[in-house]
C-alpha cells in the first residue's frame, strides 16, 4: 500500500466520520417524545417509606397452615408449579418460589445452636425475597432491571431482564427464580389470575410485596390470606403494626450479618 | 490498484443491491396501503387523540412501564384530564379486545413483532 | 494481509472445514436451547451458573496472559519474546472472542444484550466487565495487526503503537480483576468472598495461559516449523513456574483461612469440593483431588531446571498444569461457589450434553479465529525470515 492512498484513506475515513455524526446531530430529535398527559399514584394507593414485614411464626402450627399464604401468593402472581422430572411430585430443581418453606436450620443458617426447643427446631418457615435496604441483586445488575423503589420495595422489570443470573448468584437468600423454561407450560390455562401477567422464559422473577396491590389500597396477598399472623407496614412509622410488634416481641431476621437489612421480620 | 476493474464493479454491484429496498420503494408500485383494522366497538376515544396514538403508541406504552414499575405512578391522567389505570393488559385491551385485528393487522404490515404475549394475557376474545 | 487466509496446505482447508461442521453442529444444539430454555443445561436454582460463565472467567485469564509476553518485551526490552509476541495478542484476540461468546449463550434472553449499554450501570461489575473486555479486543486487534504489517514491510511500527501497548498491558491486569470482582464482592457465597480472588485469578491466568500458549507453540513447530525461539522458551517457562508457584501458595492461602479459623461457611465449599457432603461424594471430587496431583506433579517437573529445560518433559508438564488449572477455575470455581447452597444444603451440578456441545462449539468458533489469525501471521514470518535461528 503505497503512503499517499493510506493518507488518503485515513482522510477519507475520518471526513466520512464527522459528515455522518455532523448529519446525525442535525437530525430533528423525534425519537422518544414524551407523553402529553401526566402520571400520578393511585388515590387509593398504599404508601410508606419503607415497607416492612412481620411474620408471626408461632401462629402457624404446621406446614399446612402457611399453604393458604403459598396458594394466595402463587395464584395472585401466576406462579407455575413445576414438578420434577423423576415424578415424585416434588418440586423442579429449575421450578419458580415466590414463597415457600424450609426448616429451621436452612431459613437461619446464621443460628448453629445445637438445642433449640423442638417446636422451633421442627418449624417450617416462609421464605420470600427480603427486599434489603441493601439489596446486593440491585447492586449487581447490570441493565437496572431490578431495583429498589421509594418505598423500599425490591422489584423486577420482566422487560429489560436479560436473564445473565448475576443477582441469583448475588442474593444471599436464594429468593429469585431464573424462567428456565417457558412458565405457561406449567399453567392452566387460563391462568389463576387472567389481571396479571405470566413471565417469559428466560428472565429472572421474585416476590414484589405484591406492589401491584398496594398501588390499588390492598395488602399483599399472603398478608391478606394470614389472618393477621403476617404482619405489612412501614418500618419508619413508629405507629404502625410492624413497629408495634417488633417492639412487643423479639424478633430475627435471616442472615443479619451480611449487612443487606432484610425488611422481612421473624417472631420465633 | 490491483484488479482495479473488478474492484469498482464489485463495489458498484454491491451498492447497487444493497440499497434496493430504497429504490424499489421510491420507483412506486410500493404504495403503502393501510390495512384494515377493526376498531373497538363502542368506544370513541383512547387515551390519547388517535394521530397521537397511531405515531407514539409504542413510546407512550414504555413509559407506561417505567411510571407504573419503577415510580409506581399506576395513574396516566391524559391530555383531556382524564384518568386511566395503567395496564396494558387491564386497561388497553379491555377496549381494544381484538388484537388479531386491531394490533397484528399494521405490525404484520409494518413487519414488527412485539412479544407482549409472551407474559401479558391476551383478551379471550382474540384466541 | 487478509489474502493470505485463501492460500493454504490441504491440511489447513481440512482443519478449517473440521472446525466448521463443529461449529455447524453446535448452532443446532443452540438453537435447541434458545427454543427450549436453558433448562437442556444441568443449571438449576441453586446453582444459577455453570460450565458457560466458568468457561468465560477461565478464558478471561488466557485473555490476560499474552500480558506475560508484552510486558518482558517492551518494559524490560527483552528482544526474544518479540518473535512470539503476535502469537500471543491473536491468542488474547481469539479468547475474548470465546468469552463474549460464552456470555451470550449464559443469557436468558440474548436478543436484549444491547441493554447493558442502552442502560448503562455503573455500579455493576458486569458493565465494567464489558467494557474492559471489549477495549482490550480492540487493543489486541490494532497492536497486532500493525506490528505484524510493520514486521512485513521490515519496518519499525508507527511511534503511536507503543503508547497503546504500554495501555494494553495495564489493561490486561484489569479485565481479570474485573473478572475477579464478579465473585469476590458478593455476599453469602463463601468460596467466592476473598480479597484475593484477584491475585488468585491472576497467578491462575499467568500461568495457565502462557502453558496454552507454549503448547500451541510447540504443536506450530511440529506442523510448519515456525521456532519461537530456544531462549523465549525457556524464559517463559519460568515465568510459568514462578506464577504456578504462587497460584498453589494462594490457594493454600484460602484453605489456611477457612479451616484455622473453623468457620464453618468457609470451610464447606471446600470439604464439599475435595470431600463431598454428608458421605455423599459429588463427581467433581475426583476432578478436584486430579488437579491436586497434576498441580504438584506439573511443579516437580518445573521447577528443578533439570526438568524443566528438557523439552521432551515439558509438554507433559504444561498439560497437567493447564488441565490442574482448568479444574480448579473452570469447574470448582463455580460448584464450590454455588454448593452449599444459600440455605447451607447441596444441589448438585453437572453440565448436560447439550451445555457440553454448546460449549465446545464457542471453543471451536476460538479455534477458528484463532487458527486464521495465526495463518496470517505465520505467512508474514515466513515471508520475512522470521521463521526460526
Amino acid at each position: 500500500m503505497n503512503n499517499s492512498r493510506r493518507n488518503f484513506l485515513k482522510v477519507a475515513g475520518i471526513s466520512a466520520f464527522a459528515f455522518s455524526s455532523g448529519l446525525a446531530a442535525l437530525a430533528p430529535e423525534k425519537v422518544g417524545a414524551a407523553a402529553i398527559g401526566k402520571y400520578e399514584k393511585g388515590s387509593k394507593a398504599l404508601d410508606a417509606k419503607r415497607w416492612a414485614m412481620v411474620i408471626d411464626t408461632r401462629r402457624f402450627a404446621s406446614p399446612a397452615d402457611y399453604k393458604p399464604l403459598i396458594e394466595a401468593c402463587h395464584s395472585a402472581h401466576n406462579v407455575p408449579f413445576i414438578p420434577a422430572a423423576d415424578g415424585s411430585g416434588r418440586e423442579h430443581v429449575q421450578g419458580i418460589k415466590w414463597l415457600w418453606l424450609d426448616k429451621y436450620e436452612q431459613t437461619f443458617t446464621d443460628d448453629m445452636n445445637a438445642q433449640l426447643p423442638a417446636k422451633v427446631r421442627n418449624g417450617s418457615y416462609p421464605l420470600l425475597c427480603n427486599h434489603c435496604t441493601n439489596p446486593p441483586c440491585v447492586r449487581v445488575c447490570p441493565t437496572q432491571a431490578t431495583y429498589k423503589m421509594q418505598d423500599g420495595i425490591v422489584a423486577m422489570d420482566y422487560h429489560r431482564c436479560i436473564g445473565c443470573r448475576f443477582c441469583m448468584a448475588g442474593c444471599p437468600y436464594g429468593a429469585r427464580s431464573f424462567n428456565f423454561m417457558d412458565p405457561r407450560k406449567h399453567l392452566a390455562d387460563p391462568v389463576p389470575n387472567p389481571a396479571y401477567p405470566t413471565r417469559m422464559i428466560g428472565v429472572v422473577e421474585k416476590c414484589t410485596f405484591c406492589a401491584e396491590r398496594l398501588a390499588v389500597g390492598k395488602l399483599p396477598a399472603c398478608v391478606e390470606a394470614s389472618d393477621g399472623a403476617v404482619l405489612f407496614g412501614d418500618l419508619e412509622d413508629p405507629n404502625s403494626t410492624v413497629r408495634k410488634a417488633l417492639a412487643e416481641n423479639y424478633s430475627i431476621r435471616r442472615k443479619p450479618s451480611l449487612g443487606t437489612q432484610p425488611g422481612v421480620y421473624y417472631l420465633i | 490498484m490491483y484488479n482495479k476493474k473488478y474492484v469498482i464493479v464489485g463495489i458498484i454491484v454491491f451498492v447497487a443491491l444493497f440499497t434496493t429496498p430504497f429504490w424499489l420503494g421510491g420507483m412506486g408500485g410500493g404504495e403503502y396501503t393501510r390495512p384494515a383494522i377493526e376498531l373497538p366497538k363502542g368506544e370513541k376515544e383512547c387515551v390519547e387523540p388517535v394521530e397521537y396514538m397511531r405515531a407514539e403508541h409504542m413510546q407512550l406504552l414504555n413509559e407506561w412501564r417505567d411510571e407504573a414499575l419503577r415510580n409506581e405512578s399506576r395513574v396516566y391522567v391524559s391530555s383531556t384530564g382524564k384518568k386511566w389505570e395503567i395496564s396494558l393488559q387491564n386497561t388497553c385491551m379491555k377496549c381494544h379486545n381484538n388484537p388479531k385485528e386491531f394490533c397484528d393487522k399494521c405490525h404484520i404490515s409494518n413487519s414488527v413483532y412485539p412479544y407482549c404475549w409472551t407474559c401479558h394475557i391476551q383478551p379471550k376474545e382474540s384466541k | 494481509m487478509v489474502e493470505r487466509l485463501l492460500t493454504g496446505s490441504k491440511t489447513y482447508y481440512l482443519w478449517l472445514l473440521f472446525l466448521l461442521a463443529i461449529i455447524g453442529g453446535s448452532c443446532l444444539v443452540y438453537w435447541q436451547q434458545l427454543q427450549q430454555g436453558l433448562t437442556v443445561t444441568g443449571m438449576s436454582r441453586d446453582v444459577s451458573w455453570g460450565l458457560y460463565i466458568s468457561q468465560f472467567t477461565y478464558l478471561v485469564g488466557v485473555a490476560a496472559s499474552a500480558v506475560m509476553l508484552v510486558l518482558p518485551a517492551y518494559f524490560h526490552h527483552y528482544k526474544q519474546f518479540k518473535r512470539m509476541i503476535i502469537f500471543g495478542e491473536f491468542m488474547a484476540v481469539s479468547a475474548v472472542v470465546m468469552c463474549a461468546l460464552f456470555i451470550v449463550v449464559d443469557l436468558g434472553q440474548p436478543q436484549r444484550m444491547a441493554n447493558v449499554m442502552l442502560y448503562p450501570t455503573p455500579n455493576s461489575v458486569m458493565f465494567y466487565d464489558m467494557m474492559v473486555l471489549i477495549g482490550y479486543l480492540c487493543l489486541n486487534i490494532v497492536i497486532g495487526w500493525v506490528t505484524l504489517e510493520a514486521e512485513r514491510l521490515d519496518i519499525e511500527p508507527p511511534k503511536w503503537v507503543k503508547y497503546l501497548i504500554y495501555l494494553s498491558i495495564i489493561w490486561a491486569f484489569s479485565i481479570h480483576t474485573v473478572t475477579a470482582f464478579l465473585y469476590a464482592g458478593i455476599p453469602g457465597r463463601h468460596y467466592w468472598l476473598t480479597a484475593i480472588m484477584a491475585a488468585r485469578f491472576l497467578s491462575s491466568a499467568f500461568c495457565s495461559g502462557p502453558a496454552i500458549l507454549l503448547l500451541l507453540m510447540f504443536l506450530l513447530r511440529r506442523l510448519t516449523g515456525f521456532d519461537p525461539g530456544r531462549q523465549a522458551i525457556k524464559t517463559l517457562t519460568i515465568i510459568i513456574t514462578y506464577a504456578m508457584c504462587i497460584n498453589v501458595f494462594f490457594y493454600l492461602l484460602e484453605i489456611f483461612t477457612a479451616f484455622y479459623s473453623g468457620m464453618p461457611g468457609h470451610q464447606h465449599p471446600i470439604t464439599y469440593l475435595f470431600a463431598g457432603h454428608d458421605g455423599h461424594l459429588p463427581w467433581v471430587t475426583s476432578w478436584m483431588w486430579a488437579a491436586v496431583i497434576m498441580a504438584f506433579a506439573a511443579l516437580a517437573l518445573l521447577i528443578p531446571p533439570k526438568f524443566r529445560e528438557n523439552e521432551k518433559l515439558l509438554p507433559f508438564a504444561l498439560i497437567m498444569l493447564v488441565a490442574a488449572t482448568w479444574i480448579d477455575k473452570g469447574l470448582g470455581l463455580l460448584i464450590g461457589g454455588f454448593t452449599p447452597n444459600m440455605y447451607e444444603t447441596v444441589t448438585d451440578y453437572a453440565p448436560s450434553f447439550m451445555e457440553i456441545s454448546v460449549a465446545l462449539g464457542v471453543y471451536a468458533i476460538g479455534a477458528l479465529v484463532l487458527s486464521l489469525l495465526w495463518k496470517i501471521a505465520l505467512d508474514v514470518k515466513k515471508e520475512t525470515g522470521h521463521f526460526g535461528d
